[in-house]
């Protein structure tokens, strides 16, 4: 097969779990109970008045065409209007998505800088002390509920200690930076706010650790178990028996090629991502969409939890996308065959 | 599948006598008791889960107080003699509500992940045994499905359903059943040509049968491995379900609602959510240690390492 059959084959599928997920979420905001036209027209309102309502969401259509309808007003952005905010859902996420990007980015870049060593590390010296210590940390992120975890640190470092700030995203009377990104940390440093980067930071601190944590142990997982594959190849015990040294034979050799399958990774952890952030955004009452979703799902707002489902998903197989194609340019093996 | 204790001396020697007593499911169960024992680790998983299991069914007896009875004199008590673990906003006992919440969060994960393993396993086996289109579509619909975010899937399937115990069970079993899927389809596409699938076929065996009795009990290994894993994570999610409001209701004990509700309380009574979540936590950790030697030991990719 060549690389561009590859390709098609990768985007056919692509589209097909596109498909997949526009049907899923078209059914299961079907399976809501209760008679959305009866719960939009009120409690009290004359059988006319749901019968019109009915008509209105096109509820009396037949299935097909309601899906159809569902798809129309998807491509125009039309994820409904939230029952809580009354603003449309997509303008509800497009505010609260940089609070959650930023989290993420942050988890993710701690998670990745402590993961990689430690699971290079444990790689090399198996079965040793580092070894040890790196399998228990990541059986217990592994194990962890990510929302206690929060509750833990929020106790210590904030109520106790006393060192770092509680929730939100910047401290009282400190001033958003200019909207750059959206993300506060960088906004403040593009435009040179000490103070206000400072609040970020301190402040985003805490959520991200919280988050990256969970994600380290399934990093570091990763890292050594491709590393030890690596390190029992023939080229390594050529390049072993060719005198190079350890640190260029770990470095410039297993780990360069410990990496590649590590990339798919990357990918599936922003499912990760995703729900960690859900749960971690609401014990540090993080202004991102995890936290808009959880608000949303105690008023029963099926427009807004729908439109997250729906947003993250597609987000997530479409950045999948993405990985699985940079994955292809990386591997040598792949790239060689078109 | 009848154990055979006779099966042991007279069993033939691999590849995967089918039915035998020692290499039942193709895995020669002394050797991994053997190597199981030796891992430290493995052996406090074990240990663990076994106080777990312990501790649910024998909750009426080690708990010292109903898990449900209000005693309004003692509420928000710290920890004590009395009371070990301390007490709730309406003075439950916080230890006997963390005995009986194992009922609820550790049967509600052994429960989903029975579900999604039982119709993963049958679906994969028969999907890859018989090949063609049918293993098509079925693989299609897996893929889209894998390509869920699967807690975003299941947090929006637990919402539409209404929020309960049992529906955060269903849509977790549905999210994870594609990881069955795929792995018994893998193993049926192998054993499919083992000498004796090949003899059954000849000696016109139904495919149903073939299936049940050949490809299932042969293909259990990995199975085992990734249901053990699975179980850790089904606590976690249905704890994490149940902890946004999806889950299990007032008064059930649950240990994820139990955090949710001591979240109001934990700058002051921070032994309230801190128990529960401890709980959850050392469950799933012996759950994936478990599931982690059995795998040191089953998958066969990691053999030898």
């Amino acid at each position: 097969m060549s690389l561009l059959q590859i390709l098609c084959r990768r985007l056919m599928l692509s589209i097909l779990v596109v498909f997949g997920v526009l049907v899923v979420t078209f059914i299961t905001s079907r399976l809501i109970p209760g008679d959305p036209a009866r719960l939009m027209a009120g409690e009290h309102a004359s059988q006319e008045t749901v019968r019109h309502m009915r008509h209105v969401l096109g509820l009396d259509e037949p299935l097909p065409r309601q899906f159809a309808g569902y798809l129309a007003r998807l491509a125009r952005g039309d994820l409904g209007v939230s029952i809580r905010t009354e603003r449309p859902v997509i303008e509800d996420l497009r505010r609260f998505f940089p609070a959650t990007i930023e989290l993420s980015i942050v988890a993710l870049l701690f998670a990745v800088a402590a993961g990689l060593p430690l699971g290079v590390a444990a790689a090399v010296y198996r079965d040793g002390w580092i070894d040890q210590v790196v399998r228990t940390v990541s059986v217990a992120g592994i194990s962890m509920p990510a929302f206690w975890l929060a509750l833990l640190l929020l106790d210590f470092f904030y109520n106790w200690l006393g060192i770092l700030p509680g929730t939100g995203r910047l401290d009282e009377g400190v001033a958003a930076p200019p909207f750059i990104t959206g993300m506060f940390t960088v906004d403040a440093l593009l435009a040179g706010q000490g103070r206000t980067m400072y609040s970020a930071v301190t402040h985003i601190a805490l959520p991200a650790f919280t988050l990256g944590f969970v994600n380290l142990g399934i990093i570091m997982r990763q890292i050594r178990s491709a590393m030890i594959e690596v390190l029992q190849e023939d080229y390594i015990r050529t390049a072993r028996a060719g005198g190079l040294s350890a640190a260029r034979i770990v470095f410039g050799h297993a780990l360069r090629n410990a990496l590649i399958p590590s990339v798919t990774m990357l990918g599936l952890l922003f499912g990760d991502l995703l729900y960690g952030a859900v749960l971690t955004e609401t014990i540090f009452a993080w202004p991102g969409m995890g936290n808009y979703v959880i608000q949303s799902i105690g008023f029963l707002d099926f427009p807004s939890i729908m439109g997250f489902a729906l947003v993250a998903s597609l987000a997530y197989v479409l950045l999948n996308l993405a990985v699985d194609l940079s994955y292809m340019m990386l591997d040598p093996q792949i790239r060689e065959i078109g | 599948m009848s154990v055979t204790q006779s099966g042991e001396s007279v069993a033939p020697a691999p590849p995967n006598p089918p039915g035998s007593g020692a290499a039942r499911w193709g895995v020669d169960w002394r050797h991994v008791w053997y190597r199981l024992a030796s891992s430290p680790l493995t052996v406090a998983g074990f240990v663990i889960v076994a106080l777990v299991i312990a501790a649910m069914t024998l909750a009426p007896a080690i708990a010292p107080y109903d898990p449900n009875r209000l005693s309004l004199a003692v509420r928000l008590a710290a920890p004590s003699w009395h009371h070990v673990f301390g007490t709730d906003e309406v003075g439950r006992d916080l230890f006997s509500r963390v005995i009986w919440g194992s009922r609820a969060s550790v049967v509600a994960g052994l429960v989903t992940v029975a579900i999604s393993m039982s119709i993963g396993t049958c679906i994969g086996a028969v999907s890859g045994f018989l090949s063609g289109w049918v293993d098509t579509v079925i693989m299609r619909i897996m893929d889209v499905l894998l390509a869920f975010p699967s807690f975003i899937l299941a947090m929006a399937l637990a919402a539409a359903l209404g929020p309960s115990l049992m529906n955060a069970i269903l849509p977790i079993a549905i999210v994870r059943t594609p990881f069955y899927v795929r792995l018994a389809r893998g193993q049926a596409l192998t054993l499919r040509d083992r000498a004796y699938v090949r003899a059954a076929e000849t000696f016109g065996s139904s495919s149903w049968h073939i299936v049940w009795r050949h490809i299932l009990p042969n293909s259990m290994a990995p199975i085992i491995v990734q249901a053990t894993l699975d179980i850790g994570l089904a606590i976690l999610t249905v704890s994490a379900l149940s902890f946004i409001g999806l889950g299990a209701q007032q008064p059930t004990a649950e240990w994820g609602a139990m955090v949710a509700n001591g979240r109001a309380y934990f700058l002051d009574q921070w032994w309230y959510p801190m128990f529960p979540g401890l709980a959850i936590l050392v469950t799933a950790i012996g759950f994936n240690l478990v599931g982690d030697g059995l795998r040191e030991i089953l998958d066969p990719r990691l053999r030898g390492r």
